[in-house]
């Protein structure tokens, strides 16, 4: 069986490293082929940008070589796709290069779209890209003290991040000295402070004492940079002196280009992870359009439970799983502190107060994730 | 001819009922119908509150086995 995995984020790499582990003497067979297509030859750690943005962590820690994360039973090449035929069971890559498939993983990841709200990227700063990390951090070193707007778009990657970057940004000008000249506005889109609601329950008490204020059901419709002002769809406004946004996401360009789903997502069984009407796709991670999570937790418990069903399939002949909906998110609230949600379709999460103990977790687990991406954690 | 489509969210929490709605409301045509399945009985009120504040159209709002069937009709 050739499996083709398109994409090499988080998704993709978990993916394709679990099933060279199980399909190794498969492999060396010639019974089974992995390959994958990225469109880099780096990998990021994309959560460690939440410590650029305040100088914690600098831009170089994020990296590492892709194929150095990969098994060698897989075939990687740097080619990204530019189309997909999924009747003939093929891909073409940017080089021109035709690759078939028995089975196609998709896991192209999404991507920060500021550009869809009017205004919204000429007049914000946001923690998504390293360009964006960093010029963050130039705004937030320069801040004198004023209004800091917090906004967030739908939908959007890694659900913890309005409320992190709430809590960073409020310990960074707390240490810088300016905390007493500093008044916070969190709006969020829904009628709560955070989409699972005992983390919004949470954030209100730790918000009322930091004197953080809030605003819901506020979804963005323009930025006006001139009047530095933020304009809703629900009509009500926000005043900032610096902008902080959470950007609506988009799936990538690929995917709406060859008409696979709208905004870039692609319809997929939530049990199954197979594209839908196709029996030989499979999709993981943001690519996804099920409404869970948008997080680096979703696409590797989604690549274990597919990697796991691929090699059934040619060991058995047959799947052995379904996806149950897990999704795993640490939430730093602070400097020192953190807590975690987890949570899948049938358990609703239960956050317990955050801690010293867990925000060094987290800590550890920025190294970790190395060893989770190549697939051993 | 407007289209219905269909956001299964029963079971899910994070982003959740009212944040997908939002989300999809984005991608489809004015005159388009969005309907949300949703295990959380917190969905049957503020997805109406919240269609009420932004000026859409709710179309019916239904309770099967606890499962809300809520329908939308985007309108601008």
């Amino acid at each position: 069986m050739r499996i083709l995995i398109v994409g090499g984020g988080m998704g993709g790499t978990i993916l394709a490293n679990n099933l060279a582990r199980r399909l190794k003497n498969e492999v060396r067979q010639g019974k089974a082929q992995i390959t994958m297509l990225s469109a880099s030859e780096q990998h990021m750690y994309q959560p460690g940008l939440l410590y650029v943005c305040v100088g914690r962590m600098m831009p170089d820690e994020l990296y590492r070589e892709q194929a150095s994360l990969l098994e060698p039973e897989i075939e990687f090449h740097v080619d990204p796709v530019e189309e997909f035929h999924l009747d003939q069971n093929s891909v073409k890559t940017k080089s021109g290069k035709t690759y078939s498939y028995d089975s196609l993983v998709i896991a192209t990841g999404s991507r920060p779209a500021a550009e869809t709200v009017p205004g919204l990227a000429e007049n914000s700063v946001n923690c998504y890209t390293e360009e964006n990390a960093l010029e963050m951090l130039r705004q937030v070193r320069d801040f004198k003290g004023g209004k800091v707007g917090i906004v967030v778009g739908v939908p959007h990657k890694c659900p913890m991040i309005p409320l992190e970057v709430t809590f960073v940004l409020h310990d960074y000008f707390k240490e810088k000295g300016i905390a007493d000249k500093t008044e916070f506005h969190y709006t969020y889109p829904i009628g709560r402070l955070h989409s699972l609601e005992p983390v919004a329950k949470w954030a209100q008490g730790e918000f009322a004492k930091m004197g953080i204020k809030t605003k819901t059901l506020f979804n963005m419709k323009e930025v006006d940079g001139k009047g530095k002002v933020v304009h809703s769809e629900e009509s009500e406004t926000v005043d900032y002196d610096l902008l902080v946004s959470v950007p609506p996401h988009k799936g990538m360009e690929v995917i709406e280009k060859n008409k696979l789903g709208a905004g870039g997502f692609i319809p997929t069984d939530r049990l199954s992870l197979k594209m839908e009407g196709r029996d030989n796709v499979y999709i993981i991670g943001d690519t996804t359009n099920l409404p869970i999570s948008k997080a680096g937790s979703t696409a590797h418990f989604e690549a274990e439970a597919v990697a796991e069903n691929l090699a059934a399939l040619i060991k058995l002949g047959e799947p052995v799983r379904e996806y149950d909906g897990k999704v795993f998110c640490f939430i730093e609230a602070g400097r020192d502190r953190a807590t975690y949600a987890m949570f899948d379709y049938n358990h609703p999460p239960a956050p317990k107060a955050p801690n010293k103990a867990v925000h060094w977790f987290k800590m550890a687990y920025n190294q970790l994730y190395w060893a989770s991406a190549r697939g051993l954690l | 001819m407007s289209e219905r489509k269909t956001i299964d969210a029963r079971g899910t929490y994070c982003p959740g009922p009212l944040m997908e709605l939002i989300a999809n409301l984005k991608l489809i045509d004015v005159g388009d119908e969005l309907e949300v399945l949703s295990t959380d009985k917190g969905s049957a009120s503020d997805i109406p509150e919240w269609i009420d504040k932004v000026g859409h159209e709710m179309v019916s709002s239904t309770e099967e086995g606890g499962v809300w069937h809520i329908v939308v009709r985007k309108t601008k």
